[in-house]
């Protein structure tokens, strides 16, 4: 078992209260395992990506633990994770196109980020270069400052420089939100690619495109309000989704709901409620068409059948 | 790149021929006759007298002659380094004079521009780093660049110059001496001279703290520096990046001020009574010295256009952004 993320809360100090962005969020990583991760704007998932490498100034860590490699990891200690950032845990940002330093020529910038980590950048130089060409970049773009390459080269640059130390764990995040649906492809396929070589051991991949990370991923877990309402096989997600809230999220679908014959697309009524002051019970009752008496209560997330988990009264 | 330079010295020199032209525009639609005034200090009652010696003064100076060969002659004059002789120091040549300023001049701008520029932009930088240090850098800041130049340089002249006594407070050296390379002379003349660099130089620094300042805040906000943390970067690289991409638009502040910090200097000269061109600049005006005059200002202009072509270049080095515009190159 790579990562087991258990009960884990992290909320956003604000002037007006915390917001609980993550409310006790469990689940575990395999090794080699894809996952993505997918929701509407503002139910989490970025912020449990962000969790796992570095907490910003206004978020802060609850309760609940995360665990890697079986090694606890401290991520409200600061300076703690220090360590473990780009070596076992590293991050492709939502910004790839911004992430680098637009003053520095890419292969400076990148022997200062090794150099301050502890790598030295000779031994590592080949390797840099044949992964450039992997993804289909001319050795040539180190030579380049980031202002002299295209964003979709940009997001390859960053994808490169992310994983180029083998961490065990790649949190990419919304990295095809940004790019046409061509581009999206071959970033997606090389991120597999990435895996399949082993130069990342398992990936959590956030994003909202869930006809994308079907095509990609192993298994796709989703969020919402904070909470994980299910996870499952990536077939399972889209053929035999269990909870109301992910059958209505991939009832409208148009690409990956197509195997059904449906005259309209149907839209989710009503809005996801506000994390200032979250509802108890069921984060999705009211607009789920299957509520009930039980659902006042917090439904647990519980293994329905092998590798697939839901957390509805309904399905449990 | 050499297209760039080329492109950038001919916009240079175009500016050049145009200050130039209204230079010598300035002076000779201005009131008053300079020659007459130079008669009336002489005293002549005799009117022959008076008007050889009118002739005389108008052919030696060049008057007597149509505008646009006066304006030919002075363009002629000026690629010889002839820029006419004083009316206010006759015969003395304007050359000499504005030449003889010059060494007081530059001594008090360029310290007191570049260091302020380099205490402010570390002070500023320093400043982002800690809330104790904001608290208490950044209101002295603002009280600096609040403050009207005039009256900082009185406060100095008077605290340090007349209460305290520490510091000379007017000349560029004592009347007690004559200029020469001894010990007794060059500390002298660096008493006379610190308290007009102080004026000049804590006014300029707290602009350059709060832009400083700024700058990093945001910088430090920025993407590229996000990433960095997030892949565990150390601070010190972090606070590199962002402070050498925070000096950008300090560059280009320095250029835009440069042409200000010379007006500066001309208040400065005056409060200070220092011997440079500012004080050069007064006493023509006084004593409706235009040649003079214009050869101070021929001076100014053109001293602002080489810094700012220096500043020029440096940005091209620094930012690879205008590098790649001018190659060329798609951003």
């Amino acid at each position: 078992m790579t990562l087991r993320v258990n009960d884990l809360k992290v909320y956003y100090q604000t002037l007006r209260g915390d917001v609980h962005a993550l409310d006790g969020v469990t689940f575990d990583l395999a090794d080699g395992e894809i996952m993505g991760l997918a929701g509407e704007s503002g139910c989490g998932k970025t912020t449990l990506g962000k969790s796992m490498i570095r907490l910003d100034s206004r978020m802060r860590h609850v309760g609940g633990t995360i665990e890697l490699n079986g090694k606890d990891v401290p991520i409200a200690d600061d300076n703690a994770m220090v360590p473990l950032r780009y070596h076992e845990i590293s991050l492709i940002p939502q910004y790839a196109m911004s992430a680098l330093n637009p003053t520095r020529k890419i292969g400076r910038m990148v022997n200062e980020l090794l150099r301050a980590r502890g790598v030295r950048p000779a031994d590592i130089a080949d390797e840099l270069n044949r992964r450039l060409e992997l993804v289909g970049l001319d050795t040539d773009v180190l030579n380049r400052f980031p202002i002299e390459l295209s964003g979709g080269m940009k997001q390859r640059v960053v994808m490169v420089i992310s994983t180029l130390l083998d961490p065990s764990l790649l949190i990419a995040d919304e990295v095809t939100s940004a790019l046409d649906v061509s581009t999206q492809r071959a970033v997606a396929e090389s991120m597999v690619e990435f895996r399949d070589r082993g130069y990342v051991k398992s990936m959590i991949f956030v994003t909202h495109d869930i006809s994308l990370v079907y095509q990609m991923a192993d298994t796709i877990m989703v969020m919402y309000a904070g909470h994980i309402v299910e996870k499952a096989p990536a077939t399972t997600i889209i053929n035999e989704p269990k909870h109301p809230y992910t059958q209505m999220l991939i009832g409208a679908l148009p690409e990956v709901g197509s195997t059904t014959v449906q005259g309209r697309l149907e839209g989710i009524p009503g809005t996801p409620p506000g994390l200032l002051d979250p509802p108890t019970g069921c984060r999705f009752k009211d607009r789920c068409p299957m509520a009930f008496s039980k659902c006042s209560e917090q439904p647990p997330l519980v293994e329905i059948e092998p590798g697939h988990w839901a957390a509805c009264w309904k399905t449990g | 790149m050499w297209r760039y330079i080329g492109r950038k010295l001919f916009v240079y020199l175009l500016t050049f021929i145009v200050a130039v032209t209204i230079n010598w525009m300035i002076p000779r639609f201005m009131p008053g006759d300079p020659v007459q005034s130079m008669l009336s200090r002489a005293q002549v009652s005799d009117p022959e007298a008076l008007e050889a010696m009118t002739s005389y003064y108008e052919n030696l100076f060049g008057l007597d002659s149509p505008l646009y060969e006066q304006y030919l002659n002075f363009w002629w004059g000026l690629l010889q380094g002839d820029l006419g002789i004083s009316v206010m120091r006759y015969p003395e040549p304007v050359t000499d004079i504005i030449l003889g300023a010059v060494p007081y001049t530059l001594a008090l701008l360029l310290p007191a521009i570049l260091l302020s520029w380099i205490v402010g932009n570390r002070f500023g930088a320093f400043a982002a780093r800690s809330k104790i240090l904001d608290n208490t850098v950044l209101p002295v800041g603002y009280i600096l660049t609040a403050t009207p130049y005039m009256w900082l340089a009185l406060l100095l002249a008077w605290s340090l110059g007349i209460v305290a006594g520490i510091f000379p407070a007017s000349g560029g050296y004592s009347f007690s001496l004559r200029p020469e390379f001894s010990w007794l002379f060059v500390s002298d003349l660096i008493a006379h001279w610190f308290l007009p660099f102080l004026s000049m130089f804590l006014v300029a620094l707290g602009g350059w703290a709060i832009g400083m300042r700024n700058m990093i805040i945001y910088e430090l906000e920025a993407d590229y520096a996000n990433y960095l943390q997030a892949l565990g970067a150390p601070r010190k690289l972090i606070r590199r990046y962002a402070f050498r991409n925070a000096m950008l638009p300090q560059i280009t502040g320095l250029a835009v001020q440069l042409g200000t910090i010379i007006a500066g200097s001309l208040l400065t000269e005056i409060v200070f009574n220092y011997p440079g061109l500012g004080s050069l600049i007064l006493d023509s005006l006084n004593n409706r010295d235009f040649f003079l005059l214009q050869g101070v200002f021929l001076f100014v202009v053109v001293g602002v256009l080489i810094a700012n072509f220096i500043i020029d270049i440096v940005y091209v080095l620094i930012d690879p952004r205008t590098r790649v515009q001018m190659t060329g190159g798609s951003s």
